[in-house]
């Protein structure tokens, strides 16, 4: 066991798979000697040679579109997009290529391809650099989106990404990538993608969240009256979503609430009460209650707080929830 | 048949005033004065002394917790400052990236507007009435359409004495948009200067693993926009290429692309630490073509500039800056409820909502629903 941060647990699946696996690259702005702007690349390139740790011009289209042939010609490209609100430019090669291909081509043509993108609010960055897009890329059929909140699932996690046989969305919440350590295994280990995992069992009333904004829903419960018994489950994987673990939290509890940072109209919210009214509607004995961010842009840092569901207003949430 | 050659090109370089303050009259007389007056060059020097001990102050702030991430402009002043004398101010668009805070303030900008964009404050975008400019940009090399729109609705409107300039850096000309905005300024015909602050670096990743072209001004060949490679550490190369290109896209309505050889002289921005993937050699023989220092010693030379001048000019630059951070900081706090005020014209029934009950309610249920099963079913 090793007790690392977020950034180190990432840093060790990339360098174990690079190490088990020649078809393994990384490429993006600033990988390289630099270690990437969050450093979760550092000391790779020095490793395995900058040709596997490749600095690319500044061109998110570019990073995507040539990982993708990369991709169909054999190779297990991660690429690196810096910054959530710079995945724009890649927008056509992830969603009209990356995750065409294989339908489009009846499975003739496959794309192993890991996108590994650092996401979420809450770290006083500037503009365009704390959205959380997951929702848009969750809805793009073809794709597989993953949001680990924790350093040990991080690990398992990637190194199921890298090993899966189709484009996966690998989001970093960027709040937690330092925020504290765990202790992981030093060993190479896969932790499934579509299964999400139940942190906290409790019966009065199951919560729902993923990324950062676990952290936030374990304040949240810490800070519940005593006699209210909370399960709290970590999605892991955003799409496919593990309905199976949902539904049987919900048909136990009867009230659910979904936690997320991404604006609340059309964010997975949406999808997972849906999927819970098709699956436990005579368990319910309340609604479903979102607490999500708000249908705004997402403020510069100074309100930056006042936008992100915070353990206050999720607890409000909870309270609501249990009161219906 | 013989082959035969269909294309040739070439790009020019022009420096006027090299660093050791030295001044190529051939080149900076015109009608027997020098381009630059020694008023402009003073107004210049000052305008970059003051941006530079901004830029300082600002880099003190975020390590001091005052503000957040800062890229500085050091060493790149003097392509913002003459760029922005060339242009017309009122009447001209500046369409920057982010190491253009000396042309942004030249053409109606407080400065202490740059300070709140990076303190996490949208109100430092809010553009003062009048002011021709648009704000920082963060996202890399997508700006640049913006600026051929701009110059395109000028044309469109028959406004003969217009023209937008826009900045970026090297990292810039790799995004497509970068490409299409030159496309699109060539075959629309539009008049739009093109500057690339080519500071010979995007973060870590140096100009040459950058692109394989030799200079940055080529790849406006390519797009027909004719285009020149100048000392952008020279205030007399930028300012007379960045007039003569005015003077061709107003008279001749089309583009005209700059390439301005500068340096950064700081980390790419305070979260950056420029010493892991550059050596200190190329930084200091990089700090020896500062701009500040070649003008400071041209104007000597003209004893145009003497100790006295300087010691007035830094004291005035002390607080003048003073000034702008005691406004950036003495700005009240933003409502809360402003994460809404600018989305629309108007507010639709759910952003209202969630407005009003943002302080009272978890905002995913309706408030009028929350605590129903608990009051009397059957009343």
């Amino acid at each position: 066991m090793a007790n690392l941060t977020l950034v180190q647990a990432i840093n060790l699946a990339l360098a174990q798979e690079m190490e088990r696996d020649d078809r393994v690259v990384l490429l993006g702005e600033d990988v390289g000697v630099n270690g990437g702007v969050f450093r979760v690349t550092e000391g790779l390139a020095q490793r395995f040679g900058e040709h596997r740790v490749q600095n690319t011009p500044l061109d998110e289209s570019g990073i995507i579109g040539v990982s993708i042939g990369l991709a169909m010609a054999g190779m297990r490209p991660v690429p690196e997009i810096q910054f959530d609100g710079f995945l724009g430019p890649a927008y056509d090669q992830i969603v009209n290529h990356a995750a065409r291909f294989r339908n489009r081509t009846r499975g003739a043509i496959t794309i192993p391809l890991t996108i590994r993108v650092p996401v979420g609010g809450g770290i006083h960055a500037p503009e365009l650099h704390s959205d959380s897009p997951e929702a848009i890329y969750a809805h793009s059929p073809g794709l597989k989106v993953v949001m680990p909140s924790t350093p040990r699932d991080a690990k398992g996690l990637l190194t199921s990404a890298i090993r899966d046989p189709d484009p996966v969305i690998f989001f970093e919440p960027k709040r937690v990538y330092r925020a504290y350590r765990e202790e992981v295994p030093e060993d190479e280990y896969t932790i499934p993608i579509g299964k999400a995992k139940v942190v906290n069992e409790g019966d009065d009333i199951t919560v729902i969240t993923w990324g950062a904004s676990v952290f936030q829903c374990l304040e949240a419960m810490d800070a519940l009256p005593e006699d209210v018994s909370l399960e709290l489950i970590d999605l892991r994987t955003i799409d496919p979503i593990d309905t199976d673990t949902i539904a049987a939290s919900v048909e136990k509890t009867g009230r659910c609430v979904v936690v997320h940072e991404a604006p609340v109209t059309c964010g997975l919210g949406a999808e997972i009460s849906s999927r819970i009214q098709e699956r436990c509607f005579l368990n319910l004995e309340a609604p479903v209650q979102r607490v999500g961010g708000f249908d705004t842009i997402m403020p510069y840092y100074k309100l930056e707080l006042d936008y992100l569901p915070d353990a206050q207003r999720i607890g409000k949430g909870i309270m609501e929830c249990l009161a219906y | 048949m013989p082959k035969t050659t269909v294309y040739t090109a070439s790009i020019e370089n022009l420096q006027i005033l090299d660093e050791d303050g030295v001044l190529d009259e051939s080149l900076a007389m015109e009608d027997g004065r020098p381009i630059l007056t020694d008023e402009q060059v003073m107004y210049l020097y000052e305008q970059m002394w003051i941006g530079r001990h901004l830029d300082e102050v600002a880099f003190k702030l975020q390590r001091s917790g005052r503000m957040g991430t800062y890229p500085q402009n050091k060493g790149q002043e003097a392509n913002a400052a003459a760029a922005g004398l060339a242009m017309k101010k009122g009447s001209d668009y500046i369409v920057p990236a982010y190491r253009e805070n000396i042309a942004m303030h030249m053409h109606g900008l407080p400065y202490h507007y740059i300070l709140l964009h990076w303190m996490g404050d949208e109100r430092g975008n809010q553009i003062p009435e009048g002011a021709l400019l648009t704000p920082l940009s963060v996202p890399i090399g997508t700006h640049m359409l913006h600026a051929t729109g701009i110059a395109w609705a000028f044309k469109l409107r028959k406004e003969p004495d217009r023209c937008a300039i826009t900045f970026f850096g090297d990292g810039a000309t790799s995004e497509g948009d970068f490409h299409g905005a030159m496309n699109f300024a060539s075959t629309l015909s539009v008049p739009v200067i093109f500057y690339c602050q080519n500071n010979q670096w995007a973060i870590s990743v140096p100009r040459e693993q950058q692109m394989n072209s030799p200079t940055v001004a080529q790849k406006a060949l390519s797009y027909e926009i004719p285009a020149i490679q100048v000392d952008g550490n020279d205030v007399f190369a930028v300012y007379k290429a960045v007039r003569d290109a005015r003077r061709h896209c107003v008279r001749n309505g089309g583009p005209y692309f700059i390439e301005g050889v500068t340096y950064r002289l700081g980390d790419h921005t305070t979260a950056d630490d420029a010493r892991r993937y550059r050596s200190d050699e190329e930084v200091s023989v990089w700090a020896g073509k500062d701009p500040l220092i070649r003008t400071r010693k041209y104007l000597v030379n003209r004893e145009a500039w003497n100790d006295e001048r300087q010691f007035e000019l830094e004291n005035r630059a002390k607080k003048i800056v003073h000034e702008i951070v005691a406004a950036a900081e003495g700005i009240e706090a933003p409502r809360v409820s402003d994460i809404f005020s600018h989305m629309f014209a108007e507010l639709d029934n759910d952003l209202r909502r969630q407005r009003d009950t943002m302080r009272t309610s978890s905002i995913g249920q309706d408030p009028s629903q929350i605590g129903l099963r608990s009051q009397p079913q059957n009343a």
